[in-house]
């Protein structure tokens, strides 16, 4: 077996990557605009065509596709305390590849209850208290979703002593129980939640959103195209059982609407004198800002920065920086086209790296203590990790990447956000991750070569 | 510094009913270490879930973790002086957070200077604690009062 076709459905874009596992090389990567509306199987053949004509008339001895069309894979995420079991759920549907629509705390109420059914998630994953722990809340939260009006399914991942409770609750309603997420205070357990969930998108969820014929076409949609990338960049960190990875490293996916983020890290406190706070994060890490994207959330790029400082990265007047992003902000499909606009999105995506990164990793705080100075830390310490891989058109395209790369880093004008200290930048020139992490489920060898080739 | 320790204890007992569960840590910018690591080996073998927040430990992040663990105590460490000032509305904080008559425990330097243990007490009674422990006092003490107090040996 040699040749094997790596599919990508995408919101607007199929993209397809063919790869030859002997001489472990790309043979040709193509795209093609789709929507569900107009018929997934046309944007396939359309970009299968466009690849043939790189690849001239191969034979594939498989195909294996991932997804994110028809609006990805949707999740509500409900915990109990927003510090502790609701940001382990939210992590831990963000890990499995899903767009967390909202993360609820506490007691829902009967409004919450409306606003989840009326955003018509594809899974609610359900949550709250350590093994032991509170039963009261998941309990009556497992209440409210039992009267929902959607057919989502359930997965329930709190509490161990309350699952019982809650999946005779949840009786009427498909219930999915897995293990606790938070099963002892700040540590988090996700892999089994992730598994569950990933099962259901595989079993469920691309028949529900109208993928069957795509399904068919190319023997299975194997996860949600996050999910795919995340793989990716877990094996090229870590390696294989017969080769080294890179080690510790971040990547950025930069997109229109949404930023993505991934660390491959343990992240812990690198001084003896520092404290670490809250929840132990997981060495795989993702999050998704969704207000950071160069058009759809253009102004959200604005609003983490000043226009003073845009006009300063790109050169160019505050008041024409203004204008400009106004009508991007209209026109979501305008590429640059002259010096100025290249010099704005740059601009841009500097800003928009820097903020999702930064969100991302984790903070320390300094504490005058009788003793002496003490840290305190939350979340990851990204400090020395060596590596941070760009892809997304926006990055790729302007060249800039050496530039842009640096804003992902340290910076004296927020010493406590622990980002990385030096780190070179890799660019992800043929957008080639999520078919790298669905390469990766049978030939991860090969996998692993192709991106430590084609990523500089 | 002290590593977390979030360990339950699997030791097997012969009590048939659940471990009753507390919480503990040293408050506000107290790094003292030792004192927090001796209770929390007391607390185990006595047959407690205990759950160790280590030191350097915010109000919040006491009422968090109980909230989540379901605990049916707080027990706070202070030997640095300062007890008084972080310990002021945690009750209230309690209260806040639907922990609504949780049994709060004070113990170790807990005032500047030698002030007498009953004066100690009535102040951290006044801040909404059940007990307050002056330096010195043996774990045991404190296991005593929290059988009495959560009705253990009823």
């Amino acid at each position: 077996m040699s040749n094997i076709l790596l599919i990508d459905f995408g919101s607007t874009y199929t993209k397809l990557t063919a790869v030859d596992t002997e001489t472990e090389s790309i043979l040709g990567t193509s795209q093609s605009y789709t929507t569900v509306e107009s018929d997934i199987i046309n944007g396939y053949e359309n970009a299968l065509s466009e690849l043939r004509k790189q690849t001239g008339g191969i034979v594939f001895d498989k195909r294996i596709a991932c997804s994110s069309a028809a609006g990805g894979l949707k999740m509500v995420a409900v915990g109990l305390v927003p510090e502790l079991t609701s940001k382990a759920a939210r992590l831990a549907s963000l890990g499995a590849g899903a767009k967390v629509i909202k993360t609820y705390s506490y007691e829902l109420t009967k409004s919450d209850l409306e606003e989840i059914d009326s955003s018509r998630p594809d899974i609610c994953l359900l949550c709250g208290g350590t093994d032991g722990g509170n039963k009261e809340v998941i309990i009556h939260n497992a209440g409210m979703l039992a009267k929902s009006t959607g057919h989502f399914p359930i997965v329930y991942a709190g509490n161990r002593n309350a699952a019982d409770e809650c999946a005779e609750i949840l009786a009427s309603k498909q219930c999915i129980v897995c293990s606790n997420v938070m099963p002892r205070l700040g540590i988090t357990d996700s892999a089994p939640v992730q598994k569950v969930i990933r099962e259901i998108f595989l079993t469920q969820i691309v028949k529900a959103k109208g993928l069957s014929k795509a399904q068919d076409l190319v023997g299975g949609i194997l996860m949600p195209t996050p999910s795919a990338v995340l793989a990716a960049m877990k094996l090229l960190s870590k390696g294989t059982e017969r080769e080294d990875g890179i080690g510790d490293l971040v990547a950025v996916d930069l997109g229109g609407a949404t930023t993505d983020v991934y660390s491959m890290c343990n992240g812990h406190p690198t001084n003896p004198m520092t404290t670490l706070r809250g929840l132990k994060e997981e060495y795989a890490k993702r999050t998704v800002e969704g207000d950071i994207g160069m058009r759809y959330s253009i102004k959200g790029i604005l609003e983490a920065s000043s226009p003073y400082e845009i006009s300063t990265i790109s050169g160019l007047p505050e008041d024409i920086c203004l204008e400009k992003i106004n009508h991007l902000a209209e026109n979501t499909d305008e590429l640059p086209s002259t010096e100025e606009d290249q010099n704005l999105d740059v601009a841009l995506a500097c800003i928009a790296v820097r903020t999702a990164v930064a969100r991302h990793a984790g903070r320390i705080e300094e504490y005058y203590t009788p003793m002496g100075v003490s840290y305190v830390q939350t979340g990851k310490d990204l400090g020395s990790v060596e590596t941070i891989i760009e892809t997304g058109g926006a990055l790729v395209r302007t060249g800039y990447a050496e530039k842009i790369g640096q804003y992902a880093l340290y910076s004296p004008n927020d010493p406590m956000s622990l980002r990385p200290k030096k780190a070179k930048i890799l660019t992800d020139r043929k957008y080639i991750l999520a078919a790298m992490g669905l390469l990766s489920t049978e030939y991860p060898d090969v996998a692993l070569h192709i991106m430590k080739k084609e990523l500089v | 510094m002290e590593e977390k320790n979030n360990e339950k204890n699997v030791e097997k007992t012969t009590e048939m009913k659940p471990k009753k569960k507390i919480v503990i840590g040293v408050i506000g910018a107290d790094v003292h270490a030792v004192g927090n690591a001796i209770l929390n080996r007391a607390f185990l073998d006595a047959g407690f879930d205990v759950t160790n927040l280590g030191v350097l430990v915010p109000q919040e992040e006491f009422i968090q973790a109980a909230v989540e663990v379901g605990a049916d105590a707080i027990l706070v460490s202070s030997l640095y002086g300062q007890g008084e000032i972080d310990c002021t509305g945690m009750r209230e904080k309690c209260d806040e957070a639907g922990l609504k008559g949780i049994l709060l425990y004070a113990g170790g330097n807990l005032v500047v200077g030698k002030v007498p243990e009953e004066e100690i007490v009535a102040r951290y009674r006044a801040l909404g604690f059940d007990r307050a422990f002056g330096p010195g006092t043996d774990p045991s003490v404190d296991i005593a009062c929290l059988r009495k107090d959560l009705h253990m040996d009823d």
